[in-house]
């Protein structure tokens, strides 16, 4: 290891990798890592997203009615905490930028996670857990009723398919969130560095998005607002 | 156009220490952030994942020896061909050229001291490795029948073997290409050194970039179309199930939306190794370097819009199906691109036929034969005939086989002096080289003629006019087999009793010639500055062509 030394005598900030030659290549770096994965998990729901949109123009009845077997009010409400989650997140990282104290970082983020969790609660508790005890599950929980299509059973593969995946990146957000929380409080970021923060809040905003896209395409379609 | 002076400093004496000798211990390389050891640690698995699928191939090739099966029951036969493809497309052929010479060249051609982020690096290895366990699982607890496509409703519903192992394996190697690919294009754009524009990188670079854009792209739709299948596998119900109005089509159309630009994931990274071996072996500048540039590029691109060719005859519309034949015809042309400039490179250049240029010499007829039958399969009508036979089963294995092991196998030859140090015996990998060339068309050839006479894919038995031409080609195999053997034997051996390597055994121009050999960890002593553009050969002969428009503007 002596060569990895060798190549960076002066002496050089916290978080800075040997294979990089400036702090500013790093940044770069991880910035364009972070949108290359963006775009590979745009592609892993875009598979599910695009067999959406095919089943639903052929069973839009059938996808109706499941639709009107969610809970809107949960769903509606989840959608309010995750905007919250995203702006406290923001706010994280504003205040590494600006250099505030590590306790207001930390304080953002702890927010973040709180609300991160709140969803993840109402999610289990309100709605899956309703669903199980319903009948609602297919392959798991299913109970026929002689309302339903079967194509709404099929509804319920992709409901379950999508939101699970998307409770699955909100687990690993909060995951990141407890990595951050750590190196916040280790002293790890200054307003020079606090780039992990800013990539991270990248991953947590895009989860966000998915779920904006979620809510209306599951639980707002055929009509169940109020005045239709 | 700059010709101005090489920067390249001499290469530095040969160091004692380097990347191989800094650290021993096995605890040095399962916990290595090196690059050039990741690559390694890579090139030994796929190794290992090679010969699995070819010990499934040899097996295979015996059972044809006679018309009712020489060897196995049916289902066995089935199980096979379905570990022989799997195996060789997702653990092998995939992260071959882009895992193993990718990892270990990309950083040492652009002058950079490691990929982006090494962390990441190492952990696609291990993500890889579990990949491949749960694969070997299923290797070794009964197989798989489906075939490597997977289809529904069989695969969902139907198949009594081990669907979940194998597709919980592609599904997690999947993720190692997504971050290898994402690795990859990070370093590409941002650890060039100093003077290395876009359009200095060695070619091989440029067709590691568009491949990595189809890892980045395609990966993540096979692994959520595998994960869905494993679901409705275990739940008995999903979105590919006829029952609750799903079709299991749609499960065609997303695997091919992957599987399909994952044939120039795999010929990709073969082509930018041949740019590189033909430059080398005829001293010479490529023959218009923008144009193999962009036509990896373009590939990458129109790949992704051609995968309807895989389903002319299951019922797609016919409309649909003329705008993939035509589009299928389109990505033809990048191809023939390449080959073209390749054989103007050769062109008045100074040959010499090293064993890596065995391999690209026969890379380069082989792929020319591989992508010719392709089009008679992207042909509406002669696809009908055609689909489904034993002339499609060759046409991807000289694309595949030909075309990408060959190049693996030049380009490792090429660059094992600067990954061991060691030299490899030349004579024998001369005879290697032929050995795999004669064996591989005597096994794939005859498989032309028996597809064009109608004999189907896929089945353990066949009527017996077919035999002459299946002896043949099992014969091949065998022949073949040996090929793939005797490198395995002499590079093994040439780690420890081959001849010290130079820096630069080849003469060959690239940053990866002008450090040492091995390498250090670090891989260079200073970064270096480029101020010429690739292949920059000296000129042989005032003959010699100008070079195409577009190599002049940088």
């Amino acid at each position: 290891m002596s060569e990895m030394a060798a190549h960076t005598p002066h002496s050089h900030p916290p978080g800075f990798a040997h294979q990089f030659e400036t702090i500013e290549q790093q940044r770069e770096a991880g910035t364009l890592g972070m949108w290359v994965f963006l775009v590979t998990e745009i592609l892993f729901f875009g598979g599910m997203f695009t067999s959406y949109i095919i089943y639903r123009a052929l069973h839009l009845q059938s996808f109706i009615e499941g639709s009107h077997d969610l809970f809107v009010k949960f769903g509606a409400t989840n959608t309010a905490v995750l905007i919250c989650s995203s702006l406290t997140m923001a706010m994280a990282i504003r205040s590494a930028q600006t250099g505030k104290s590590k306790r207001t970082i930390i304080g953002y983020l702890l927010v973040t996670m709180l609300l991160g969790a709140t969803f993840l609660f109402l999610k289990l508790r309100f709605e899956w857990y309703a669903d199980w005890k319903e009948g609602l599950i297919p392959g798991v929980s299913w109970i026929p009723s002689a309302a339903h299509t079967p194509g709404v059973k099929m509804f319920m593969c992709f409901y379950f398919f999508m939101t699970g995946l998307h409770a699955l990146h909100m687990v690993v957000g909060l995951g990141i969130l407890t990595v951050l929380v750590i190196m916040t409080a280790r002293n790890r970021f200054s307003s020079q560095y606090y780039q992990p923060l800013e990539i991270s809040g990248l991953y947590w905003h895009f989860v966000d998005i998915v779920w904006i896209f979620l809510f209306p395409l599951l639980y707002l379609i055929g009509g169940r607002y109020p005045g239709s | 156009m700059s010709t101005a002076t090489v920067d390249l400093r001499e290469a530095p004496i040969e160091s004692s220490v380097n990347y191989l000798n800094a650290r021993y211990g096995i605890k040095s390389w399962l916990l290595t952030l090196d690059h050039k050891r990741i690559g390694l640690l890579y090139l030994g698995t796929i190794t290992f994942m090679f010969f699995v699928g070819g010990t499934a191939a040899v097996l295979m090739r015996l059972h044809l020896i006679e018309p009712q099966g020489a060897l196995f029951e049916p289902e066995t036969y089935n199980k096979m061909f379905s570990t022989h493809g799997i195996i060789m497309v997702f653990f092998f052929l995939v992260p071959s050229i882009p895992a193993t010479l990718g990892n270990f060249l990309i950083p040492l051609m652009i002058g950079a001291r490691d990929v982006a982020f090494p962390k990441l690096n190492l952990m696609s290895w291990y993500i890889f490795v579990t990949g491949c366990c749960f694969a070997m699982y299923g290797v070794i607890s009964g197989g798989v029948d489906t075939g490597w496509t997977f289809y529904p409703p069989y695969s969902s519903a139907y198949s009594q073997t081990h669907v979940i192992a194998f597709a919980l394996g592609i599904f997690i190697a999947g993720f190692s290409s997504i971050l290898t690919g994402l690795n990859f294009v990070v370093t590409i754009h941002k650890m060039r050194c100093p003077g290395m524009t876009w359009f200095r990188l060695p070619l091989f670079i440029w067709s590691m970039y568009a491949t990595s854009l189809i890892f980045v792209l395609g990966t993540p739709v096979i692994a959520i179309t595998l994960a869905l299948l494993a679901a409705e596998r275990l739940l008995h119900v999903g979105i590919f199930d006829p029952a609750v109005g799903g079709d299991p089509l749609l499960f065609q159309h997303l695997f091919w939306f992957y599987s399909h630009p994952a044939v120039y994931i795999m010929i990709l990274p073969g082509m930018g190794v041949i740019s590189e071996l033909i430059t080398a072996f005829s001293r010479k500048k490529i023959f218009g370097y923008t144009f193999v540039a962009f036509s990896s590029l373009a590939i990458a691109v129109i790949s992704f819009i051609v995968w309807g060719h895989h389903m002319f005859v299951t019922g797609q519309s016919i409309y649909a199906g003329l705008v993939f034949s035509v589009l299928s015809f389109v990505v033809a042309i990048p191809s023939a691109i390449k080959v073209f400039n390749w054989m103007a490179t050769l062109y008045r250049g100074s040959i010499s036929y090293e064993a890596p240029m065995l391999y690209a010499l026969g890379f380069i007829g082989l792929f020319t034969i591989g992508g010719l039958t392709g089009l008679f399969l992207a042909s509406l009508a002669t696809d009908v005939h055609l689909n489904g036979t034993y002339f499609v089963v060759a046409h991807f294995h000289y694309i595949m086989v030909g075309g990408a092991v060959m190049a693996y196998l030049g380009g490792i030859h090429f660059w094992w002096p600067k990954i061991t140090g060691r030299l490899y015996p030349d004579y024998w990998a001369r005879i290697a080289a032929a050995i795999v060339f004669i064996g591989f068309n005597l096994t794939f050839f005859p498989q032309f003629m028996l597809g064009y006479l109608g004999m189907p894919r896929r089945y353990a038995m066949y009527p017996s006019e077919f035999q002459v031409l299946n002896v043949m080609s099992s014969a091949g195999a065998s022949i073949l087999g040996i090929g793939y053997l005797i490198p395995l034997v002499y590079l093994i051996w040439s780690m420890r009793y081959g001849p010290v390597a130079s820096a630069n055994p080849w003469k060959a121009k690239g940053l990866e010639w002008t450090t040492a050999s091995p390498p250090p960890t670090e891989n260079f002593a200073e970064i270096p500055v480029v101020n010429e553009d690739a292949y920059n050969y000296p000129v042989a002969e005032p003959r010699h062509y100008p070079d195409a428009p577009g190599v002049a503007r940088v």
